[in-house]
């Protein structure tokens, strides 16, 4: 039987819960009646994220994305809708780039952190869209 | 199987990069059609320009301009010789993407409205934008000969495309996605029995066989030479004499002028007329030294060993599960792309990375082409004549692992 430290590569760097929200993404799919809805994509990967958001009295009451590319994009996707789900606007508006970071909780070079924000930045749109409309 | 026409170990030892550790393992360079690690021969050449006669060339009537007037000037006939083309027909350039913005600007004048440009749908970006925005300028077609299944060149396709407008054809020499290598001899052929103008983007050829600009009987070639040896910000664009001769420059003044008055200006000769303002001497001079680095290798024996090479590497990646491959049928080709079912190749390329494994991931500068064929990217490795089998091994072995890391 081959040893687990040869058998896995990069040191952990892709920790296991990255590897869990890829493999099984929480919130994904379609959200019917969603208040507002916002795709973005970072054209140098390919990677793509819709957010959608219903809104309710300035909570976010549900959430659900869409999306394909790598596993820090959809990882930090998933990750970010549990984070959110339930929260307020305003609370939601603090969250930066740091905080995706930490929830990822690898290093993350400066031509991965375009992927590992891309649903934040998705999410961004989606709300100040809310404001505008 | 045995791959050694070169005594790799010992070319391995010119090239100070190669015995870098990266993330605590040995750096297995495997990125080498996006650029070539330097011999100590090119370093030192830059060095000693900087160290020893520094200073500007076509100018000065000192003695280190003397030296580096020399140095320069020989850097361009070592090129010349190199692609058996004469010394005015070899234009130093910042590198093949300033050579085709060059003749896409110089050549401009020469085409009117509904002229068209024949291009593949392979090229890389730089092939590919300068006349795609050089077409909407002048109201030009701009037609692209189709790539194929097994990832070749549609010859038949290319036939059908070419007639009486066709005023230029522009094909990338090989793909740096798939490796392929388009046939630019028949191609010239073809388009010069309508008088077309043939250019050969040879960026990703220039460093792997012997380039011979006579024989291709091409009007124009351009490559980079920080892909053969050489530091960046120099590349060649090579044009046949009586063309430059009636072109107009691209970039206009110091250098690239004879004489100057306030109203009019007379062009230097070749091929100082296309090499405006002062140029990058310590990096012409480097790809001088590349050249002559290539020349004591061997073309042929780079050639024979790569392919080589390529082949061992194309059947080891076989052994990975789930591994899709993009090489185009009958080729032998050291550029591999590929895709493991499942896996980003980003997130591919992230991990090799963390055993010190450098590939290239992404829709490298050929997005229309990745749109065509349905794909987000692919991972690719590109061989150079100092890698290894050994260095294969440790990317399949790699590779299998990220497998089972997605399982």
């Amino acid at each position: 039987m081959e040893n687990l430290s040869q058998n896995y590569i990069g040191e952990g760097i892709y920790k296991e819960n990255i590897l869990d929200h890829f493999k099984n993404p929480r919130n994904y799919g379609n959200l019917d009646n969603a208040t507002i809805k916002f795709k973005d994509s970072n054209p140098l990967c390919g990677d793509v994220i819709e957010m959608q958001l219903k809104i309710n009295n300035g909570m976010i009451e549900d959430v659900r994305f869409l999306g394909r590319g790598c596993a820090i994009s959809q990882a930090a996707a998933s990750m970010l809708t549990e984070e959110i789900k339930g929260k307020n606007i305003e609370e939601v508006k603090s969250i930066d780039r740091n905080n995706i970071i930490e929830m990822l909780n690898i290093p993350i070079g400066p031509v991965r952190v375009k992927c590992a924000v891309l649903s934040l930045i998705a999410l961004r749109n989606c709300i100040s869209n809310i404001k505008n409309g | 199987m045995q791959v050694q026409t070169l005594n790799v170990n010992e070319i391995r030892k010119d090239f100070p990069t190669l015995s870098k550790n990266v993330n605590n393992h040995k750096l297995v360079y495997l990125d080498n059609a996006a650029t070539t690690q330097k011999p100590r021969h090119v370093i030192k050449a830059v060095q000693d320009y900087y160290e020893n006669y520094n200073s500007n060339v076509h100018r000065g009537i000192h003695t280190l301009s003397e030296e580096a007037t020399l140095q320069y000037e020989e850097a361009h006939k070592k090129v010349a010789s190199f692609i058996n083309a004469g010394f005015e027909e070899v234009i130093f350039t910042k590198g093949t993407t300033e050579s085709i913005n060059l003749l896409a600007y110089s050549l401009s004048e020469w085409l009117k409205e509904n002229d068209e440009i024949i291009l593949t749908e392979m090229e890389h970006h730089a092939n590919l934008v300068p006349w795609q925005q050089l077409a909407k300028r002048k109201k030009l077609r701009l037609k692209f000969a189709r790539i194929k299944e097994d990832y070749t060149l549609d010859m038949d396709h290319f036939k059908s495309l070419l007639n009486e407008n066709t005023k230029i054809v522009s094909v990338c020499h090989a793909s740096n996605v798939f490796g392929t290598i388009n046939d630019v001899k028949k191609i010239s052929e073809l388009a010069h029995e309508y008088n077309a103008l043939v250019i050969a983007d040879s960026a990703q050829v220039i460093s792997h066989m012997k380039i011979d600009v006579k024989d291709l009987d091409v009007d124009f070639l351009a490559f980079s030479g920080h892909k053969m040896l050489a530091p960046t910000g120099i590349g060649v664009l090579y044009g046949r004499k009586e063309l430059l001769k009636t072109m107009q420059p691209f970039l206009f003044g110091g250098d690239m002028i004879k004489e100057v008055t306030f109203e009019e200006s007379k062009w230097n000769d070749l091929p100082w007329k296309f090499e405006a303002g002062t140029p990058n001497i310590s990096s012409g001079i480097g790809l001088g030294v590349a050249v002559e680095y290539l020349k004591n290798v061997g073309m042929n024996n780079i050639k024979s060993y790569t392919e080589e090479l390529g082949k061992y590497a194309l059947e080891k990646l076989k052994e990975v599960p789930g591994i899709e491959l993009y090489n185009p049928e009958g080729q032998k080709t050291s550029v591999i792309s590929f895709n493991l079912k499942g896996v980003h190749s980003h997130d591919v390329a992230t991990l090799l990375n963390h055993e010190g494994i450098a590939i290239r991931a992404g829709h490298h500068c050929a997005m229309p082409l990745m749109n065509k064929l349905n794909l987000d990217g692919t991972s690719r490795i590109s061989l150079y004549f100092y890698n290894t089998e050994e260095e294969i091994d440790k990317l399949v072995e790699s590779l299998k692992k990220i497998v089972r890391l997605f399982e």
